[in-house]
């Protein structure tokens, strides 16, 4: 394939866009997709590119369809991926949780936008209960939260390598705001920062005739016994939680001796990283703590976190989403735990400075 | 003298050691799956076949043939054959279901696979009922006939006539599409059915589907005699066997390779 | 975190406030700076007021929306009452002089209003569909946050093509530009203390 960037290149694009480039720079084969706003434009923007660089796309029926192709297409053996939003996201859970069960490399993109329901087109964090943990199943995903450009850029490169690396399906939550904003980022070749793409396999249609020169590759998600179940489910758990430590990422900063801890992820992590520096500057003792995986999180440093500090403050678009996974990691912890809730709309620096002060005060 | 030295011929395209099947006595799916089995043999494509089945009763064969499967869920088999085949077309991708998966709960990715023109063979199971989870009213439940949901039989005003899928289907489907209804009343044609249909899409000309009455006794509740006389004389009234859809100017040219 | 221009420009639909928020903030990021343009989307589009944020900095810039603007610039009566929730008291507010019937509702906690003639102007001096460019000039001088040179840049990047055709319709732009930039800095001369 051509190289799509000669080295890096400094760009100023919607997140939409953004996600197109960084799934040809991952070297994705296919997208199946269905049109919801806001996370059109990553279609329109793929089957713009996708022709000029051999790849492929199918708009399909629904969102049931985009989910079941995409599954297809990873047990094919390439790297397939798709991009979903609020009722298209709620679809979209009835084929993830079959590639929960049957351990399948998929990606999907969500665009988070205001709910329940149809709700708004525009913007919001209240897709994380869903994306982190939806379906008939225990959340054994691996969930991104994007907070910028870049970051768009870069873990949607790093979603295909997760995604394959370790067998689980893979999310890159973003959100209206993320995917029809236009800001600075660089575009870059994987291969030219030194990161190895990991080459797809199919799961079927590989050589030779079943049954003759090898087994037949035969996959399922039914099972008659509840013990079979069980002995699979937890091995599963006990690879989601060998891979825990290597996969979690979160962000830090000013909280050793921090009076308040801010925890937010997302878009909604740029408003309160920009409260945290201004406090700071006028000498209140703050801090922020980001998760950047929201399945898995960084439990042992939220641990720590929720046992040192005295109080904690979860800002979010939604109302306790993140709270909620948040809460139960730091059960047992002493820090008084503090909610800003703002389900479907978007958060300022200036709302969580405010808020910061008056508990501070 | 015992009768185990007269073993029924299997297809070779068989996984022998899951035999014997896991479907009931009776049932009309390892009629189907034999017809199927035996078509895969005839056009020596069990190298590049992939088999996908439902939820339902056809999930039992997940493990039937000596081929790659993928058991999916309820309608979805389409969509995940679909999704293969896209991303590797010399693959021969064969969506197996019942009359639930195909013609209720995922009847939009049956007619938008055929409106497409998917290359990919769908094959249907109709028993006129949902037999896996207990023998509800399906859309092929035929009037007066009585389920767990319509314990004093359907009555079409209130619950609608049996769905024609094969109409529905040929009517979206493209010029190059494949459509026929068979029957494990008559395996022989039930096979060339199936044969052509995987012709079809081997020589990428369309869609292909085809439906093929089967039986259910368990749920029924009907003795041999009763099966083959609902199966022979009261699905045909509502469910004619034929050829509904053939590709104008014939099959044209199989690829061999893929 | 340095110093971030927060601009907020609101109009009706078609009056190009997107349009040239997408240009100040792509000439910003031609220029090595960070920006971010966020339009205010969803159903409010059709029809509504149309809404964009603008942020320029040296540094990493924070949440797309703010709640004060540097410059909040107005072009419709709908747009100043709009838009005056973004004005503090550092904030300078920009509306068009030609706006009737808005006198009482402006935003009189702003640092500066600036009324300024650019309907007028576009339709007397040059033509009506410069309006927006205009409307540009005045966003660069007011704010200072790219030079005017990118500023022109950046619309022959965007409208180059339609100059090859048209030389004169370069010209004509540029100077609208220019003349953006001469009535903010005139209408702040006559600016009461």
């Amino acid at each position: 394939m051509q190289k799509l960037f000669e080295n890096e290149k400094k760009a100023f694009m919607t997140g939409n866009e953004v996600v197109a480039w960084a799934a040809l720079a991952a070297k994705a084969d296919i997208m199946y997709g269905y049109p919801i706003t806001p996370q059109n434009e990553i279609m329109h923007y793929w089957t713009r590119l996708a022709p000029k660089f051999d790849k492929k796309f199918l708009q399909t029926e629904d969102e049931l369809s985009a989910g079941f192709t995409t599954i297809g297409g990873v047990m094919a053996g390439r790297k397939a991926f798709t991009a979903t939003a609020g009722p298209g996201n709620t679809l979209m859970q009835e084929p993830m949780s079959m590639a929960e069960m049957m351990r399948l490399p998929t990606v999907v993109v969500v665009q988070q936008r205001g709910g329940p329901s149809t709700a708004t087109v525009i913007y919001s964090q209240q897709e994380v209960n869903m994306t982190a943990l939806g379906g008939n199943g225990e959340g054994l995903r691996i969930v991104y939260s994007t907070s910028s450009h870049q970051e768009l850029f870069d873990y949607t490169i790093k979603a295909f390598n997760t995604a394959w690396k370790y067998r689980f399906p893979t999310f890159v939550l973003g959100d209206g705001y993320q995917a029809k904003m236009r800001e600075s980022l660089t575009l870059y070749e994987p291969e030219s920062r030194g990161i190895n793409l990991i080459e797809p396999e199919p799961y079927l249609g590989k050589a030779g005739v079943p049954g003759v020169d090898r087994p037949p590759a035969q996959f399922r998600n039914t099972f008659s016994m509840e013990e079979e179940l069980y002995e699979l489910l937890m091995g599963y758990v006990k690879d989601y939680e060998k891979i825990m430590p290597e996969v979690a990422e979160y962000q830090s900063s000013g909280v050793e001796d921090a009076d308040l801890v801010i925890v937010g992820h997302g878009i909604v992590f740029r408003a309160i990283r920009a409260a945290v520096d201004t406090l700071r500057r006028r000498g209140l003792k703050v801090g922020y703590f980001r998760p950047v995986t929201l399945r898995p999180l960084s439990i042992p440093q939220i641990r720590e976190l929720t046992a040192g500090v005295k109080k904690m403050l979860v800002v979010e678009s939604a109302y306790g989403q993140l709270a909620r996974l948040i809460k139960e990691v730091a059960y047992g912890g002493t820090a008084e735990m503090l909610t800003m809730y703002r389900p479907g709309v978007g958060i300022t620096a200036e709302e969580v400075e405010a808020e910061a002060e008056k508990i501070l005060k | 003298m015992g009768n185990s030295s007269v073993q029924p011929v299997m297809p070779r395209s068989w996984r022998v050691d899951t035999k014997p099947h896991k479907f009931c006595p009776g049932c009309g799916h390892p009629l189907i799956l034999k017809c199927l089995g035996q078509a895969i043999d005839e056009l020596g494509i069990q190298d590049r076949v992939v088999f996908g089945c439902d939820i339902g009763c056809s999930l039992l064969s997940w493990d039937f043939f000596d081929l790659d499967t993928v058991q999916t869920h309820h309608g979805r088999t389409t969509p995940v054959m679909t999704g293969i085949k896209r991303a590797r077309p010399g693959l021969i991708c064969i969506a197996y279901m019942g009359d639930g998966g195909g013609y209720s709960i995922g009847v939009q990715h049956l007619v938008s696979a055929a409106a497409r023109g998917e290359k990919i063979t769908a094959v249907l199971a109709n028993n006129t009922q949902y037999a896996m989870t207990g023998g509800q009213m399906a859309p092929t439940t035929l009037p007066g006939q009585k389920t767990e949901t319509t314990p004093y039989g359907r009555d079409p005003e209130t619950t609608g006539f049996p769905l024609p899928g094969q109409d529905m289907v040929s009517s979206v489907a493209g010029e190059g599409a494949y459509v026929a209804r068979g029957s494990i009343a008559n395996p022989r044609q039930l096979k060339s059915f199936l044969k052509k249909a995987l012709e079809n899409q081997m020589s990428e000309k369309g869609f292909s589907f085809i439906e093929a009455l089967s039986a259910c006794p368990t749920n029924w509740r009907t003795n041999a005699s009763e099966t083959w006389d609902f199966v022979e004389r009261k699905m045909p009234a509502y469910f004619k066997a034929g050829e509904i859809k053939v590709p104008a100017g014939g099959q044209g040219e199989v690829q061999k390779d893929g | 975190m340095g110093e971030t221009t927060k601009i907020v420009l609101a109009g009706e639909g078609g009056q190009g406030v997107q349009s040239v928020a997408g240009i100040i903030a792509e000439a910003a990021n031609e220029e090595g700076r960070q920006a971010l343009y966020i339009p205010n989307f969803g159903v409010e589009q059709r029809g509504g007021v149309s809404v964009a944020y603008v942020q320029i900095s040296d540094s990493i810039i924070g949440s797309p929306k703010f709640q004060t603007g540097d410059i909040v610039v107005a072009l419709s009566g709908r747009a100043v009452r709009r838009s005056s929730r973004y004005v503090g008291s550092n904030t300078t507010f920009i509306y068009d002089s030609g706006i009737e019937g808005v006198e009482g509702e402006l935003p009189r906690n702003a640092g500066m209003i600036l009324p300024i003639p650019a309907i007028e102007t576009a339709k007397k001096d040059f033509h009506p569909r410069v309006f927006n460019i205009i409307i540009m000039g005045a966003v660069v001088g007011a704010t200072g946050v790219i030079p005017l040179e990118s500023a022109k840049e950046a619309v022959e990047k965007k409208l180059g093509y339609k100059f090859e055709k048209q030389p004169k319709l370069r010209e004509l732009n540029f100077k609208a530009m220019e003349r953006g930039v001469e009535l903010v800095a005139e209408a702040a001369k006559y600016q009461p203390v």
